[in-house]
């Protein structure tokens, strides 16, 4: 602490005689790291938080031990992945080899070539099996999100007679797989004649409680002075969900953008849409891997395409993502 | 900005609510329409001026309409359908003619004359016990290690250990691997090393379905509920471990038991929900990797029972029995579990 104090003082000092260019820059820092209250004490207290720790009740051996099993662990994890990625791009002499290699010798795009062929060959163009899965996806995730969102700040921030009822509900729907569910689901939305549109995969995800849960819990975190002083501000209660609650909480909803985003890619909807021209590419996809071992390059190929979308997703998204993650327990 | 009073500040607002959105819309359209929606609501705001109840609900009416849509889904396809899958089952229903209430008749008929149920619930029983726990306690244990990596290296394990369970589609890999061939990798491998002769027809021997089966479910067993772990050992206060080891807290487990799990009991109960529902709704995996059926219902679960009766033969009494005990078992192994996680650091 005591260094820190003085750089900044070393730093004024110079502030009062004459500036380069690089020390006004680093002035300005300085400036803009003091205008935010508490900051400069709280990551001085990180730092040596985390030194220290490093020192509190671990040892040597039991962490070699330990960083070992997840090392072997992660490897095996992580095996099939690299299997589909390194098979992707084998020839097809490589990839019925014996014995096989896991890594590929003679990289080759030919498999993703041939994947063109197939999917060109079939009766509906594989461009509209994309478009499905992307509309599905976009509509399914934006609509869940916002619609969860909007029921899940009343819930979170007012006292809303049957709240409490309507938020055990939605945890014990958390409970059961979503089988149970699969065919009232469907005899509902043959009644509302949803069956082989969009709508049959779209308004049941919306409808999923994982949302709400999530947001609710995350809600709950943010200081009502917002709010009042909001209210104060003649704001009205949407404008303030839109304007001040929401961006408070955009963590809580890239997770959960993510995670439906995933589940929605992945779906494949045979169950409710039976015209082939509303299919999900997942649903090609499984098609194409039904052809028998000829295709298996072309699978490879087609299983790098599908996880790379939600991964590269992942990725962009992973801090703020494990940020939502620890305020969604369930409470009591 | 600074000089706003706050005694104009609605006023101000009223002249530009007047101009934005929705009303200069209506505006714009029909005056008509517009003295028309200015008459109902003056005639709701005195009717609800009546009683203090109504006053309350009228004015917190855009809540109430924020909270409609989801609800309103929520119940239709959530609430109504677990309801009606209990009631369904108490009757014989093949969506052709109306359902025909026969009582007791489709449970009795699940567990007395349907060997394949029984096998089903076994099978069911074998995976949830195990990946359900050890799935958990990876997901866990893993977690807590990787919480102990330098940040960017915690980064990029998470993404390896979480991976395969966004990866529905490289699910096809599995059975690549478990090729029945010499060129699948487990046979060419184990023949190459000399243990096997003859390749072993893995996804086709009802010995081995189940295995395979438990261990693809524990490999995608690392996902929401992993994250949740994550993030609530991020969350562990990093002060405790120091005030807990001037207190004699000697080693890493008893830090473990008696710091880092009570803190984090909401994390730990949630991922237990999402893990019982994960473990008990296996069947995708099965039909993925066995073929719907699988070889002498090796890999039969509850769940692929279900899906046989509700989606190929049409029998939606007989399989909302099913989806209702599958339900009754979710919500006792819940109960059962939140019990057990109470108990933790005590």
């Amino acid at each position: 602490m005591a260094d820190n104090i003085k750089k900044l003082d070393a730093e004024s000092k110079n502030s009062s005689g004459k500036l380069s260019n690089k020390e006004l820059k680093n002035e300005r820092k300085s400036a803009r790291i003091d205008s935010r209250p508490f900051a400069e004490i709280s990551s001085l207290k990180v730092q040596r938080r985390s030194k220290k720790r490093k020192r509190i009740n671990r040892s040597i051996g039991g962490d070699l031990i330990l960083f070992l099993f997840l090392a072997l662990a992660g490897v095996l994890s992580a095996l099939p992945l690299i299997l589909t990625i390194n098979n992707a791009f084998k020839p097809l002499d490589e990839l019925f080899k014996f014995p096989p290699n896991i890594f590929v010798r003679n990289p080759t795009l030919a498999n993703f070539s041939d994947l063109g062929v197939a999917l060109s060959s079939s009766i509906v163009p594989f461009s509209r099996y994309l478009f499905n899965t992307i509309l599905i996806t976009i509509v399914g995730t934006v609509g869940h999100v916002i619609v969860a969102s909007m029921c899940a700040y009343p819930l979170a921030k007012y006292k809303i007679p049957g709240g409490t009822f309507i938020f055990g509900l939605v945890i014990y729907s958390l409970m059961f797989p979503a089988a149970v569910t699969a065919i009232p689901n469907y005899i509902i939305l043959n009644w509302l004649g949803m069956i082989d549109t969009y709508w049959a995969l779209i308004l049941p995800m919306v409808a999923s409680s994982l949302g709400l849960f999530l947001m609710k819990q995350f809600m709950g975190q943010i200081s009502t002075s917002y709010i009042e002083s909001a209210k104060i501000d003649g704001a009205g209660d949407f404008k303030i969900f839109w304007k001040i609650v929401m961006p408070l909480v955009k963590p809580a909803w890239i997770t959960l953008i993510i995670l439906v985003f995933q589940s929605l890619w992945n779906a494949n909807g045979a169950m409710y849409i039976y015209r082939e021209d509303f299919k999900m590419v997942s649903y090609a996809l499984s098609q194409i891997a039904t052809a028998g071992p000829a295709r298996q390059g072309t699978l490879a190929a087609v299983g790098l395409l599908m996880i790379s979308v939600p991964i590269i997703m992942f990725i962009v998204s992973q801090s703020n993502m494990l940020e939502t993650m620890a305020h969604s327990g369930i409470k009591e | 900005m600074e000089n706003i009073d706050i005694e104009k500040a609605p006023v101000i607002s009223e002249k530009d609510k007047e101009k934005k959105g929705l009303k200069k819309w209506m505006c714009a359209k029909s005056s008509k329409f517009r003295s028309w929606w200015d008459d109902k609501r003056h005639k709701m705001d005195k009717w609800s001026r009546e009683t203090p109840f109504r006053r309350k609900m009228w004015l917190n009416k855009t809540l109430y309409m924020m909270m409609i849509p989801y609800m309103v889904l929520f119940f239709l396809f959530t609430v109504v359908p677990v309801v009606m899958s209990f009631l369904l089952s108490f009757s014989y229903f093949n969506l052709l003619e109306a359902p025909r209430f026969i009582g007791w008749a489709n449970y009795l008929a699940l567990f007395l004359d349907d060997p394949i149920f029984i096998t089903s619930i076994k099978n069911t029983l074998i995976i949830a016990l195990i990946t359900g726990p050890l799935g958990y306690l990876l997901s866990f244990v893993f977690a807590w290690l990787i919480n102990e990596l330098p940040n960017k290296l915690r980064a990029f394990i998470t993404l390896v250990f979480y991976a395969p369970s966004i990866s529905g589609s490289a699910l096809a890999i599995w059975t690549l691997i478990f090729a029945s061939d010499i060129y699948g990798y487990a046979n060419s491998f184990l023949i190459n090393w000399g243990l096997i002769r003859e390749p072993i027809t893995w996804l086709q021997d009802s010995a081995y379905i189940l295995p395979i089966v438990i261990v693809v479910q524990l490999w995608m067993s690392l996902g929401v509920n992993f994250l949740t772990l994550i993030a609530g050992l991020k969350g562990v206060d990093r002060s405790q471990y120091e005030a807990g080891a001037v207190d004699g807290v000697k080693n890493r487990w008893q830090e473990l038991w008696y710091i880092t799990l009570p803190n984090m009991k909401p994390q730990l109960l949630f991922s237990a929900v999402l893990q019982i529902s994960g473990s008990l709704g296996v069947g995708a995996i099965t039909t993925a990797l066995a073929g719907f059926p699988s070889v002498n219902y090796a890999g039969h679960t509850i769940v692929n029972h279900l899906q046989d009766y509700g989606t190929t033969r049409y029998e939606m009494g007989y399989a909302s029995a099913i989806a209702t005990l599958l339900f009754i078992s979710a919500i006792i192994l819940n109960k059962l579990i939140r019990k057990i996680i109470g108990r933790v650091g005590s």
